[in-house]
């Protein structure tokens, strides 16, 4: 090059040595794959409100989907997320306790903090396998179709089923006998395929039983979806009292399949449009995934340290990237659990 | 090989018991907080129904809350605000115009599609 070159002051130049940024390689592509990351299910949010938003049917309400607790039953709306998020939260406590340790260069500080952030993991896990287990089978009495073609939720206590006094022999029952097993699963499946009329169900053997069921309370039909009779406006939805039994146990007991769905699955929902379902599925899963692989990793590194690893190295940096990733995990829950569960 | 061209910027972090126990109080207070928020969102979320009148002030309480926990966490418990200025915004910026625009693009279709298929059913 011809001319004179104007010498700089060194200190203006960048001369590729530092970061400009004064964080490390792999910090930095860490915040970089986050960013892709929550891009990614900013992107399945937004698809989630977008079905919401132009959906023609009523979209389920979280706290009347998800109101059950583990050994107590239904009745506690949004208590059992509530927990999960609590669960994620002290996690994240946890792992950021586990940094805050390395940065004091306390391997044993890190070592605890880090366990106790991979159990809360595993509670979070199994915790989302119960949801999705209670989700998928779905509740007692399932989503209804009326006679008159609209469509209900229903809400109560069901009545045990005591069990079927079988009235005509098939090729298995004998007449006169009494089942008591797996009654539950045989009444749902049998209303579901409308195996049942006038409160006897035809078993899978043909014969036929009658069921002795104890009385339901407070049972509540919330129309969904409006029909030739009954609406889905504000004043109307709710069906109590006898009214409510006798339209339920009129579509349960028809002898019509598919009068009546339980729980959710890919090709049919209990508790709103199919769309629901899916995005569950999807959502909740891809986020499960998530936290499972960040136990994993955690696990990884917390061995690391326990080998002593990152102490040699003289800083614990890749805690603070697992870290990274971990809080993370707990962001996207803070908002799956305001937009799928809240809102 | 030793390598002289690194720069171990995490040795920068190091702090000792003293501060320690400072970043601590910080750490213990943002988790009340958090749990709080939590606690709250869940008790507007059961007490009022969706088809109350007051519903909507409570779903923008419910947005304002959740990027309040959002904030915290990435400013307190990913460390993003104790990280020089240019490397929030390098992260922050693009990914608030790209998901405001997508919020605003979804949401505005998804309106004219509902009335589309309002129209024909």
């Amino acid at each position: 090059m011809g001319g004179h070159s104007v010498q700089l002051d060194q200190k203006a130049l960048w001369g590729g040595k530092e970061s400009p940024f004064q964080v490390s390689y792999g910090k930095m592509m860490m915040w970089f794959f986050l960013v892709s990351d929550a891009l990614t299910f900013g992107g399945l949010l937004v698809a989630y409100g977008f079905t919401r938003h132009d959906c023609l049917e009523a979209w389920p309400i979280g706290e009347e989907t998800f109101n059950s607790l583990p050994f107590l039953g239904h009745g506690y709306p949004l208590l059992y997320v509530a927990l999960m998020t609590f669960i994620l939260i002290v996690s994240s406590v946890t792992m950021v306790l586990a940094v805050e340790a390395g940065h004091r260069m306390d391997k044993k500080g890190v070592i605890k903090w880090m366990i106790a952030t991979i159990i809360g993991g595993f509670f979070f896990v199994g915790s989302q396998a119960w949801e999705w287990y209670h989700f998928i089978h779905g509740s007692e009495f399932g989503k209804v179709e009326l006679s008159d073609g609209s469509v209900a939720i229903v809400k109560g206590h069901f009545g045990e089923i005591e069990n079927f006094t079988v009235t005509v022999a098939g090729s298995h029952h004998k007449k006169g006998a009494v089942i008591k097993e797996d009654l539950m699963h045989t009444f749902q499946h049998a209303a579901a395929a409308g195996h049942i009329e006038n409160g006897i169900i035809t078993l899978h053997d043909g014969s036929k039983a009658k069921i002795n069921k104890a009385e339901d309370h407070d049972l509540t039909l919330i129309i969904k979806k409006s029909g030739s009779r009954y609406k889905s406006d504000k004043e109307h939805r709710m069906i109590t009292g006898k009214q409510a039994h006798d339209l339920y146990y009129g579509a349960l007991y028809s002898g019509e399949s598919n009068r009546v769905i339980y729980g959710a699955n890919l090709k049919q929902n209990e508790y709103g449009p199919q769309q629901y379902a899916q995005f569950f599925f999807f959502i909740t899963g891809f986020h499960g995934f998530h936290v499972f692989s960040g136990v994993v990793i955690n696990i990884i590194i917390c061995l690391g340290v326990v080998a002593g690893t990152y102490h040699k190295r003289g800083h614990y940096e890749m805690v603070e990237k697992t870290g990274l990733y971990w809080h993370f995990v707990d962001l996207v829950w803070v908002f799956v659990f305001t937009f799928f569960y809240l809102i | 090989m030793e390598r002289d061209d690194l720069i171990e910027y995490s040795l920068h972090a190091h702090h000792d018991e003293d501060k320690g126990k400072v970043i601590r109080k910080k750490i213990y207070f943002v988790t009340i907080l958090l749990t709080a928020i939590t606690v709250l969102e869940v008790f507007l979320g059961a007490v009022i129904k969706q088809d109350a009148s007051i519903w909507p002030l409570v779903k923008w309480t419910f947005v304002v809350l959740t990027l309040l926990k959002a904030g915290y966490i990435v400013i307190v418990f990913m460390h993003l605000g104790d990280e020089r200025p240019w490397l929030r915004y390098v992260i922050l910026v693009p990914y608030f115009i790209f998901i405001l625009y997508l919020i605003f693009i979804a949401l505005w279709e998804a309106v004219y599609i509902k009335g589309v298929l309002s129209y024909f059913s």
